[in-house]
């Protein structure tokens, strides 16, 4: 480097300046730093703080448990019960994929089952388990217990899954649940429902879902940054579902079923003294539990395509006509009215023709029934003098006497998907068919035919008003206190009696229509119906029904109610295409009853048996 | 002869300072690491404090005198790694000579000791020629360093040797005029970058955009960080350290541990303690007795300096992830021993300044 002049003193004076500079910028430079942290720590705390609180606590909910079902004495019909499904955690068997071709010999696997624990398994993080099938039946379990050790990282897992017992004939009534779909989701409050949760989709299960689902839990778990779970504490404790006490009595439920044997139809037997449902009954049921799982699709076009119809519920959805069946409501508004009188009497001939018209209404019976009053009116069904008596009444009395009785209404029974059924009347035709209202029609209103529809839960409803005599106490199907209405017409004793004799005498009569049915052991009232399928020429009137192809037949119905002094049950039935009311609904209600009277009055067996 | 007191054997303030600051890694080691990590840094604490006190005794006129040869040395041992070096993750730092060593650590000595024994021949100001021949040995071994690929240390081994030249007292146009020729060659440099190290720097500039890879960490340290709060959420209770959401919390990112942990006021004790450290060594290079022992303490101090500020602005999410960890306070061997040497050579001008004199 050869000589140079050094100047200590200089030097050291410039090392000092620049060591004084470089103080300075270590000086400037930590207290941006510092405000830097400051900025983190202090200003920016709250959100780094819940993000912490994010990062390390994982909330998961705790499904509360669905409320269970029990008939009115307390037998389960709808539970929970433990099922088992087959899950994988990928962390713990990466090539999991490549052994599903293997774990087919003991689990059914479909190659659609397949492709979606594929689909899932891209997006699913390793540690939390994929669900490679659900409802894992016992030999499933049992097979894969056996050969879990072939499987690492498989485990079954229990969770709990409705389970309806009686399904098939509490079918109509339970309805099922089954998973939610994305639409029902969206409208849940998502805070009491997840995405997988199960939802009811019918009957009760659909109608209570607020009280039979609950309100879930929280379950907080601290995780560390790879997702393992640390510890756990429930945060909120899930409030589970409600528990329903139906007013359905099992027993009568069973023979109401079994009375049908081999028809299709609906039945309903309500007590009226409270309006409580013992029994409701479509005809076919069908098992629910299958929906619970995701029916398959074949099992499912076999239920829609079965002629009987077996997911067609009746009781609430099915329209007919009340035919005959509405005769002694159309004999209390006569009384009520004033245009007849119980011992008014008439002559049927077998026709009856409104003044100037050609067109004839026929009596049942070819030839008429002779002279008859308003008991053999009821007992013979004498369609002429309720011809008579509609047209002195006129459509509107008709219908504001009718309406009370809940007919064209919703009866607000406590089950979802009730139909409303049809009150005929001059606002309802222009409504509906946009035209005036003939005579004629006010005619065969007179012996519940034309536009009139009726819904078997709504006759139910008609009949506990007409055997508790004013009384109108709400059907309902869950066990609650009800207010008891009265109907605003002031309807005397005296034509309550009437119409009531007149629905004994059709059984109890030697004219009746149903006295083969009578009974020994107690009296019973009933009323027989035909509902028509198709309008008939009029040569066809007379032909006998059951010649006809099944599915052409007529509808029977049948009303009764029972005792006939302190009527405890009322029973509505209707026979699909059984062409008679008398021969083919009115002996199921006669089951029906004779099954209530067995369990409620077994002396009245006892002391003639004995 | 007068007695020898304390002070002609240590810098007592300056160990004070260093054994606090130590005692505080340990105790924030300690909760990120556990008692195990806890010891085996302790033993190199240990190693490295006997290292800096037996160098402190050794004459800096030593240094000087051997410092072209250890030069020399150290740039040998980067060829070494250039042709015979281990490659450990894609990159070749290590040479196996027996023992594993990384040269590179051991130039963040002799850079600034060879720019030192250029400057201290020199009149300074230092006149073009010097200044030349210093960026030329800090060129080389900036360069031999990149290409390992080892950005960070190259770019603070290219700053100790800055600082020795700043320090030496070049004119502040020079320094303007170099400051501004970095900017505009910034492209260059960013064409001549590795894929990773752009994507480093990418990463940096928005780190939430890939978040659970490589912005992760940063993310993570800023929630461990602003989640600490003022107070800090209690020794050994970090949720983010303690559940293993702040990556390698032991070393680089243990500031983000303390931060946590003692809140706002235990990262300004810490920057409390660093600036005393630095005061004292830049009054130790002051009071030195000739050029080459003020601007090797001066520079040792300023690298000090950087490795703090750029540690704690990477864990901050101010600069980009470099490794680079937090000066004594880290886990990790190699970095307490080099740092405790250094502080060896500053009580070394520290006692030695007045002996020439007599």
């Amino acid at each position: 480097m050869g000589k140079v002049l050094k100047q200590p003193i200089r030097e050291k004076r410039l090392f000092q300046e620049r060591a004084w500079v470089a103080m300075g910028i270590v000086i400037v430079v930590f207290l941006l730093l510092l405000s830097r942290y400051f900025y983190l720590q202090v200003i920016k705390h709250d959100h780094y703080l819940s993000e912490a609180d994010n990062n390390r606590i994982k909330s998961h909910r705790i499904t509360p448990t669905r409320g269970l079902i029990f008939d009115r004495n307390g037998t389960l019909l709808a539970e929970n019960k433990t099922a088992y499904r087959l899950q994988v955690i990928s962390e713990k068997a990466p090539d999991f994929v490549q052994q599903l071709d293997q774990l087919k010999q003991w689990i059914q696997l479909s190659e659609d089952n397949i492709n979606d624990i594929k689909a899932t398994a891209k997006y699913n993080p390793a540690f939390k388990p994929i669900t490679i099938k659900e409802h894992l039946n016992e030999d499933e379990v049992a097979a894969f217990a056996v050969n879990q050790h072939r499987f690492p990282g498989f485990h079954i897992a229990p969770y709990l899954v409705r389970q309806y017992n009686h399904a098939e004939v509490m079918s109509h009534v339970i309805g099922y649940v089954s998973k939610i779909n994305a639409e029902e989701y969206a409208q849940k409050d998502q805070s009491r429902y997840a995405a997988d949760d199960y939802v009811g989709k019918l009957g009760l299960e659909k109608y209570h879902e607020e009280d039979l689902h609950g309100t879930p839990g929280m379950l907080r778990t601290e995780t560390n940054a790879r997702g393992r779970q640390l510890n756990q504490e429930v945060a909120v404790a899930p409030s589970h579902g409600k528990t329903l006490h139906l007013t359905i009595d099992l027993r009568l439920q069973q023979a109401s079923y079994e009375a049908f044997g081999e028809e299709t139809g609906a039945a309903i037997a309500v007590n009226p003294n409270n309006g409580e449902i013992l029994a409701m009954v479509s005809k076919p049921g069908y098992d629910i539990n299958q929906f619970i799982a995701g029916i398959s699709h074949q099992n499912y076009q076999a239920l829609l395509q079965s002629p009987d119809k077996p997911l067609f519920n009746r009781s609430i959805k099915g329209g007919y006509e009340p035919g005959s069946t509405i005769k002694p409501y159309m004999a209390l508004a006569g009384l009520h009215h004033k245009l007849i009188t119980p011992e008014t009497t008439m002559f049927s001939t077998g026709s009856y023709q409104l003044p100037n018209q050609e067109r004839k209404y026929h009596d049942w019976k070819r030839g008429g029934h002779g002279k008859v009053d308003l008991t053999d009116s009821l007992a013979e069904s004498v369609n002429v003098f309720f011809y008579d008596l509609a047209v002195k009444l006129g459509i509107d009395r008709i219908e504001s006497f009718l309406k009370p009785f809940q007919f064209g209404q919703l009866t607000g029974l406590d089950i979802a998907g009730e139909k409303r059924g049809i009150l005929p009347s001059r606002q309802w035709k222009k409504a509906n068919r946009d035209m005036i209202w003939f005579p004629g029609e006010t005619v065969i209103t007179g012996i519940g035919q034309g536009y009139f529809v009726i819904t078997p839960v709504q006759m139910a409803q008609a009949l506990t008003i007409l055997a508790s005599k004013g009384k109108i106490n709400p059907i309902h199907l869950v066990k609650r206190d009800i207010n008891t209405a009265y109907l605003p017409m002031q309807l005397s004793e005296a034509h309550w009696q009437a119409v009531h004799e007149g629905m004994s005498a059709v059984i109890n009569a030697p004219n009746g229509t149903a006295r083969a049915l009578a009974s020994d052991k107690y009296l019973f009232a009933g009323k027989s119906g035909t509902s028509q399928v198709f309008g008939k020429s009029e040569e066809d009137i007379y032909k006998k029904n059951e010649e006809l192809p099944k599915h052409l037949r007529n509808h029977a119905l049948f009303i009764a109610f029972a005792p006939v002094e302190q009527p405890e049950i009322a029973v509505v039935v209707v026979a699909e295409h059984g062409a008679s009311g008398t021969k083919a609904a009115a002996p199921i209600a006669k089951k029906i009853m004779d099954a209530y009277m067995r369990i409620h009055h077994p002396e009245w067996w006892e002391a003639t048996d004995a | 002869m007068r007695k020898r007191g304390i002070n002609d054997w240590i810098d007592p303030w300056l160990l004070l300072l260093l054994l606090t600051l130590l005692a505080y890694g340990l105790v924030v080691l300690y909760s990120a690491g556990g008692p195990v990590l806890v010891e085996r840094q302790a033993i190199r604490i240990l190693m490295g404090l006997v290292a800096m006190l037996v160098i402190a005794q050794i004459r800096p006129e030593r240094f000087e005198q051997f410092t072209p040869l250890i030069f020399v040395g150290s740039v040998v041992l980067l060829f070494g790694v250039l042709f015979f070096g281990i490659t450990v993750k894609g990159a070749k730092r290590w040479l196996d000579l027996g023992i594993s060593i990384q040269p590179s650590e051991l130039c963040k000595f002799t850079v600034p000791m060879m720019v030192a024994w250029i400057m201290r021949h020199a009149a300074l100001p230092p006149d073009w020629k010097h200044v030349f021949g210093s960026l030329l040995v800090i060129g080389l071994c900036t360069g031999l360093i990149y290409q390992q690929p080892d950005l960070g240390t190259s770019i603070l081994i290219a700053l100790s040797g800055l600082f020795v030249i700043y320090l030496a007292g070049i004119s502040w146009k020079l320094i303007i005029g170099g400051g501004i020729l970095a900017v505009l060659a910034s492209p260059v440099v960013w064409h001549f970058m590795h894929e990773y190290q752009k994507q480093r720097v990418l990463m940096f500039l928005n780190p939430e955009s890939d978040p659970l890879n490589r912005g992760w960490n940063i993310i993570q340290s800023k929630i461990a960080i602003g989640s600490g709060g003022v107070n800090g959420k209690g020794w050994q209770q970090g949720s983010q350290t303690q559940l293993d959401f702040l990556p390698e919390h032991s070393t680089d990112f243990i500031l983000s541990v303390l931060s946590e942990e003692f809140g706002f006021i235990g990262v300004l004790a810490l920057f409390i303690l660093y600036t005393l450290i630095i005061m004292r060594c830049l009054f130790i290079a002051a009071q030195a007795k000739n050029t080459y022992n003020r601007l090797i303490c001066g520079a040792l101090t300023l690298i000090f300096f950087v490795y703090i500020t750029i540690n704690a602005g990477m864990i901050s999410g101010v600069f980009p992830v470099v490794g680079v960890p937090l000066p004594l306070v880290s886990y990790g061997g190699t970095s307490v021993l080099t740092l405790l040497a250094s502080f060896g050579i500053m009580m070394s001008v520290h006692t030695h300044k007045k002996l020439i004199q007599q």
